[in-house]
């Protein structure tokens, strides 16, 4: 019934599975804001984060180890993130497409080392949700903000080093000037090609954080193509949040806690049809980003390829 | 004969990077302790090795086609579709409809109407994109994979609700899937295998797609706010009612895609709950095939046998060597990456040229020499 979801219990659930959902988009968006920021367009996140979840599964599964998976994960998105910066940024190539490509390679490349390394689904205890004494026990609140695991705690601070990186050292400056002007950052001296690795490397780095979160602390599974479209919805989330860390932050809270009510609305078996129910945060996002998307200007240098001229 | 020799090389240069795409899959089969030569016989053999896999080819190759055309179109008016899935669905939403409520006219008209329903519903799911593009500013990479997610979900409720299979409705088991196309309103076969007429019908329009590209008004237009928007702007060409209909029309053909898939080789819809479990990730590997082709329609044709056959060998070599056919998807990947990486070779190489031919240029005696030209073409010319 409708009147179900108004209880307190439901409302803390929805709140606190939205908050939990939100963290493979914050990892994976924010990272993708760098490279935007700085001139990179990288559409291959999605790609990066299948094996990501792969790498950070796996290594879970056979040595045991949480915390082994993650680093390996993030290796593996850092590796992918390498082989983007080199092709975007020495050879020039052509960003968004080459971003399908790699997400096409992790997208098969995930798939044929599920089959071949596991076969079969199994799954893993994942992250547990920390307890704070004190915290944890307030009513309601502890339960939303401070019964979750570390990786959600992780995706929540990122927020805030983001902006300040990105805002308030000479490290962010660099990395907003190559994606303005890159020509005028190149004759102050500033690598346009250094900086747009660092910001490609990160961006992996922090996809393959994300594909973890998924298969090793939201989930605790892998299976074939698992992120189903969350990559590129953390590519949407990113012009959704006007390039700002802040503006990512509110557009991931909005997709999952619709995403968490719309579950929820199923648990209760509210009369909606399921899938009908399950493509509001879609509905949702366009409209929202029709109301806001043209009030901010994307990176001048965004996906255009950067050569010094004579 | 020099310029056709680089021409030559320039249209090599995507077959390399499909090579170097292979190497890299026979190390990673020879990683799997799998024989690559063993694999590839196994892929060609799939692919080519009779008549019945030929047809399956081009089976394959057909929706890649006519998502790459619409492809071809919508990135030739830099508007990039992200949306070949979601479009294909709907295309085929709008088509089985009509294949299942008009059966009393005549077989080809219900065929015709539904193609032409496919068409429209790609269109409309291209289009909206297309407009909040232009009027809205709203990143057609971000609605385009939105819209896909949409239409997934709207498959699955269609098949589940409105258009389940009346046998599937009172059965317990309550497949998603709608009833199967009588067989008069079948898109009919061309040999004795699977191959039917949507594959005709899409390199005919491949054709027409190129005509219409480079031989009319309206391509013209289209290619022109590609290039250049401010410019087309400047010379009176209005930019956004050009952006919608590229991304229209990109969507169209892949809303054809849809309806050819449905009335040519399953006869029915039926949903797993993903996209790729209708499309077979038709709406992404089109636009691979569109990039292989250079944004062709014509050379897509060719560039979407060759991924066809890639996908179709894939399945055979699976059974033979046991390597799962997901392979094939990275190494589709790849060849993309490597398709897009080798463009700088042929810049390089272009801007080469033109730098000889600005030395050779210069090196002439100014004036005598260009008298003399001229001397030499009024002689001619009397």
């Amino acid at each position: 019934m409708i009147s179900d979801l108004f209880t307190v219990t439901v409302l803390v659930g929805i709140l606190a599975s939205g908050i939990r959902l939100s963290t493979p988009y914050l990892y994976a968006a924010i990272g993708e804001a760098f490279g935007q920021k700085s001139g990179v367009l990288n559409l291959g996140v999605e790609g990066q984060m299948l094996l990501g979840a792969f790498a950070a599964f796996y290594v879970a599964l056979t040595t045991g180890s949480l915390w082994l998976g993650l680093l390996t994960a993030m290796i593996v998105g850092a590796l992918m993130g390498l082989a983007m910066a080199y092709v975007t940024v020495n050879l020039h190539a052509e960003q968004g497409i080459s971003g399908i490509g790699f997400y096409l390679f992790g997208l098969g490349m995930s798939d044929l080392l599920f089959q071949k390394l596991m076969g079969t689904v199994e799954t893993v205890k994942g992250f547990p949700e920390i307890y704070i004494p004190g915290l944890s026990d307030i009513p309601g609140i502890g339960k939303i903000f401070f019964s979750q695991n570390i990786l959600v705690y992780g995706a929540y601070l990122l927020v805030p080093i983001a902006w300040f990186v990105l805002n308030k050292t000479t490290l962010g400056l660099k990395i907003r000037s190559v994606g303005e002007n890159p020509d005028a950052a190149d004759s102050l001296g500033v690598s346009v090609s250094r900086i747009r690795y660092f910001t490609i490397i990160l961006g992996g780095t922090l996809s393959g954080i994300a594909g973890a979160s998924l298969s090793i602390a939201l989930l605790n599974v892998f299976q074939q193509n698992m992120t189903s479209g969350l990559g590129f919805i953390a590519v949407a989330l990113v012009y959704f949040g006007g390039w700002r860390p802040i503006g990512i932050l509110g557009g991931a809270l909005l997709f999952s806690f619709i995403n968490s009510l719309q579950l929820w609305m199923q648990v209760l078996s509210i009369p909606i049809p399921s899938d009908i129910a399950v493509m509001m945060p879609y509905v949702v996002t366009i409209l929202v980003l029709v109301a806001t998307v043209s009030k901010v200007r994307a990176p001048s240098a965004l996906s255009k390829p950067f050569e010094r001229g004579d | 004969m020099q310029s056709r020799l680089n021409s030559l090389i320039d249209a090599l240069l995507p077959v390399l990077a499909t090579l170097a795409a292979l190497l890299v899959g026979a190390v990673m089969l020879m990683f799997l302790k799998v024989n690559p030569v063993v694999a590839y016989a196994a892929l060609w053999d799939g692919a080519f090795g009779s008549s019945n896999a030929f047809a399956e080819t081009l089976v394959k190759a057909t929706p890649l086609l006519l998502v790459g055309i619409g492809i071809c179109i919508s990135f030739r008016g830099d508007v990039i579709n992200i949306g070949g899935e979601g479009q294909m669905i709907i295309g085929a939403v709008f088509a089985t409809w009509v294949g299942l409520n008009f059966t009393g006219l005549p077989g080809w008209l219900t065929i015709t109407l539904a193609m032409l329903a496919g068409f429209l519903g790609g269109a409309i799911w291209g289009g909206i994109p297309g407009v909040l593009k232009a009027y809205f500013s709203v990143n057609e990479i971000l609605s385009t994979v939105m819209m896909n997610a949409i239409a997934v979900q709207l498959m699955n409720f269609l098949l589940r609700g409105p258009m389940i299979d009346p046998a599937q409705a009172e059965m317990a088991s309550q497949i998603p899937q709608t009833a199967r196309l009588e067989e008069i309103f079948r898109l009919p076969r061309l040999v004795p295998t699977r191959l039917h007429l949507g594959a005709l019908i899409a390199v005919i329009l491949a054709v027409l797609v190129y005509i219409l590209l480079w031989r009319t008004t309206l391509g013209y237009r289209i290619r022109a706010v590609g290039q250049n928007p401010h410019a087309s702007r400047y010379a009176g060409i209005k930019v956004q009612r050009y952006m919608v209909l590229a991304l229209l029309l990109s969507g169209a053909f892949a809303g054809l895609a849809g309806a050819t898939q449905v009335f040519g080789v399953n006869y029915r819809m039926i949903t797993d709950g993903s996209s790729s479990g209708f499309t077979g990730g038709a709406g992404f590997n089109g636009i691979v095939a569109a990039l292989f082709g250079g944004l062709h329609p014509i050379l897509t044709i060719p560039a979407s046998i060759l991924f066809g056959a890639l996908l179709v060998g894939a399945n055979k070599m699976q059974r033979v060597v046991q390597v799962p056919s997901a392979l094939i998807t990275a190494l589709n990947g790849l060849v993309v990456v490597f398709v897009v990486s080798s463009e700088i070779i042929r810049k390089r190489r272009q801007r080469r040229r033109e730098a000889d031919a600005k030395l050779e240029n210069d090196s002439l005696p100014p004036p005598t020499g260009s008298g003399d030209k001229q001397l030499n073409q009024a002689e001619a010319g009397s």
